[in-house]
């Protein structure tokens, strides 16, 4: 019932790249012109808005880099969901786990002043996973006793995880360095504790997690028993439970792996980008990290792809937002068509390209 | 405790229980024809904000209150033409309609941010009323406060009492074996997914008209999802999501009166009092589902071509 009608991520890596960069290059032009509607019925440019958008990202080195900067916890956040999705589980919490993960890291960062780089860097990279993972496990273990769907859990506390946050940044966490006036955040990480920016650009570490988690990710589940466990699991949970699969483990341990991989999204985040923990500092990347799941299917080539493509959509918001005048909350009517497509089409898509193939 | 606070919890409880009641009694509509909508939240959305546009730019609020039923209704065909034509996923198909419901009503309202409104007008109950001073301040609400029980009885009404409820339920139960006796299965499910467009976007109308008389964007705060979780608790029966939303706006209510009273709690402690009471009521009552859900919840429906 969970399983998208996109077919198996095997199957489209067999068909072949070229198949799947059509579906997605169809799925996206349709979006994209459904959206130039919705910007012209709202008084705006379209054409000025993509061109602006298209020059700002990929026409210069800086650009690029920023592209890619964003990517990261796209990446991240898009695994945190189709990591669980093999066993039929929809994780929407991607948001909070994100948060939490930077909660912890940012502990971490605030009380072992002290450490050096070299002991730091991992130690931020484990608390972040544990602060994410802890959080979805806590979906993870009611869904695995039977008690209540980990849709409506994680979506829910979605909006408990930033309150924490905001909690300690206004409260206990609240940086004294400019006087009773300054920002709510936390105070400085130490410069021990911020992930290394490569090439002159603020592409940070989280870029090499991000991928490395995506080839564990491939690897796991297309090379190992685990990964056919969970594919069994996900087709059909009843016959899994009756070949002495365990079920609740299976649960349990994927959210929380997912959770924490959509930790260190959050980790990454504050530990290179900002270098303080701050309310609000998450845009919604981990609902975009959901559509980027759904979309592909939860292929990770699918992902590597989109979550780039997203990279440069998501841009659009902010520049739409500075340059037009459009709230960035419109970025969402961007994302529902993309969804709406893809979940209204597939089979036309597939189809056509199919058959010219 | 003062007469003051238990007044202010009392009629607190019931003007923010009354945009859950209606949220929820929409959302036991859909599910009782097999279909649960995350896209509530989204819904509530478009009522907040096309119910306070359209107040704005009439200077009549009751027109806005009407123009966001009809909106949410509208507004939830997209779901339905996902979940019923297209066959999706029906938990994907609902968090479309909630991107779409944050989108535009961030695109809609923005031209209305600062704006002011009067509100809808609240009357008091003519006999009680006049009792007492105390009593005056208890019981004045406005009428869509005042309609929240008797909706909820309709409700019940139509779906227990009425042969359209009927076959709602039997679509959401066993939609092949309503099919089988001459039932029209998807057009039953397009009624119940207006009838929830409609309740939602009187929710989210009442929440923007009514209780804040402004628009912000995102004002609802997942109180979508909260209404999803509190059909599960009334256990899809409309009489008591009375309670449920009461519950929640009783959380809601204690959370303010404590931040009234200068409480040396912080406040984002105080707002997480809500959704942590709702999670809890589900934790309780999710373990009953499997007994009062309808059997063809979720599922996808492939019709008998």
């Amino acid at each position: 019932m969970m399983r998208s009608s996109l077919g198996s991520p095997t199957r489209l890596l067999r068909k072949g790249w070229a198949m799947a960069g059509a579906r997605y290059a169809v799925i996206l032009i349709v979006a994209l012109g459904a959206y130039a509607l919705v910007l012209l019925i709202a008084g705006k440019d379209p054409i000025q808005a993509y061109a602006d958008t298209f020059s700002f990202t990929l026409g210069s080195r800086y650009g690029f880099s920023e592209v890619l900067v964003r990517m990261i916890p796209l990446l991240l956040t898009a695994i945190a969901v189709a990591l669980p999705s093999r066993l039929g589980l929809i994780n929407v919490g991607g948001e909070g786990q994100l948060y939490m993960g930077a909660w912890l890291a940012t502990w971490g960062a605030i009380t072992f002043t002290s450490l050096p780089q070299a002991a730091f860097i991992p130690l931020l990279i484990v608390l972040g996973f544990l602060g994410g993972g802890a959080w979805a496990s806590v979906a993870g273990f009611f869904r695995a006793r039977g008690l209540v769907n980990e849709t409506i859990t994680t979506l829910l506390m979605n909006y408990i995880a930033p309150l924490i946050v905001g909690f300690f940044v206004y409260g206990p966490w609240r940086s004294r360095e400019m006087g009773a006036s300054a920002f709510p955040q936390s105070a400085a990480f130490p410069s021990a504790a911020r992930l290394p920016q490569f090439l002159g650009t603020r592409v940070h570490l989280g870029l090499i997690l991000a991928l490395v988690a995506l080839v564990a990710f491939w690897f796991v589940l297309d090379r190992t028993k685990w990964g056919l466990k969970m594919k069994a699991i996900g087709g059909n949970p009843e016959a899994a439970r009756r070949l002495g699969i365990r079920l609740g483990v299976y649960i349990l341990v994927a959210m929380f792996v997912a959770g924490g991989i959509a930790g260190l999204a959050g980790m990454a985040e504050v530990a290179s980008l900002h270098g303080r923990l701050r309310a609000g500092f998450s845009p919604g990347y981990g609902f975009v990290g959901f559509l980027i799941s759904w979309m592909t299917g939860g292929s990770p080539v699918g992902i590597l792809i989109m979550s780039f493509v997203l990279a440069i959509v998501f841009s659009v918001g902010s520049l739409l937002q500075i340059t037009q005048g459009v709230p960035f909350a419109a970025i969402n009517v961007l994302m529902a068509i993309i969804l709406f497509v893809v979940l209204a089409r597939p089979r036309l898509a597939l189809s056509t390209f199919g058959r010219k193939s | 405790m003062n007469w003051v606070l238990i007044r202010g919890v009392i009629s607190g409880t019931i003007m923010y229980g009354t945009p859950l009641l209606y949220a929820t009694l929409g959302e036991v509509v859909g599910q009782r024809a097999g279909m649960v909508n995350l896209g509530l939240e989204g819904i509530l959305l478009i009522g907040a904000s096309v119910g306070f546009a359209v107040s704005v730019v009439t200077g009549n609020s009751w027109l806005g209150v009407a123009a966001a039923g009809a909106g949410g209704a509208v507004f939830n065909l997209i779901y339905a033409y996902l979940v019923v034509n297209r066959r999706a996923n029906q938990l994907a198909s609902g968090l479309t309609v909630m991107f779409f419901g944050m989108g535009v009503s961030a695109m809609l309202g923005r031209a209305f941010v600062g704006e002011g409104i009067k509100g809808l007008t609240r009357y008091q109950i003519p006999g009680i009323a006049s009792f007492s001073w105390a009593t005056k301040t208890l019981f004045s609400y406005d009428l869509l406060v005042y309609l929240g029980i008797p909706v909820a009885l309709l409700v019940w009404w139509f779906v227990f009492r009425t042969r359209w409820g009927l076959n709602v339920r039997a679509v959401g139960e066993n939609p092949s074996a309503a099919f089988a006796a001459g039932r029209r299965v998807a057009w039953l499910k397009y009624q119940a997914v207006l009838v929830c467009g409609f309740l939602g976007g009187i929710a989210g109308a009442h929440l923007s008209v009514a209780l804040a008389r402004t628009w912000t964007e995102g004002m609802t705060g997942g109180r979508g999802f909260i209404a999803v979780a509190l059909v599960i608790f009334s256990k899809w029966h409309p009489l008591r999501a009375i309670a449920g939303a009461l519950l929640f706006g009783g959380a809601v209510t204690f959370q303010l009166q404590l931040q009234a009273q200068g409480s040396s709690i912080s406040p984002f402690v105080l707002n997480m009092i809500p959704y942590a009471v709702t999670l809890g009521v589900l934790l309780i009552w999710g373990g009953a589902r499997r007994f009062a859900a309808p059997a063809g919840l979720g599922r996808v429906y492939h019709g008998e071509e």
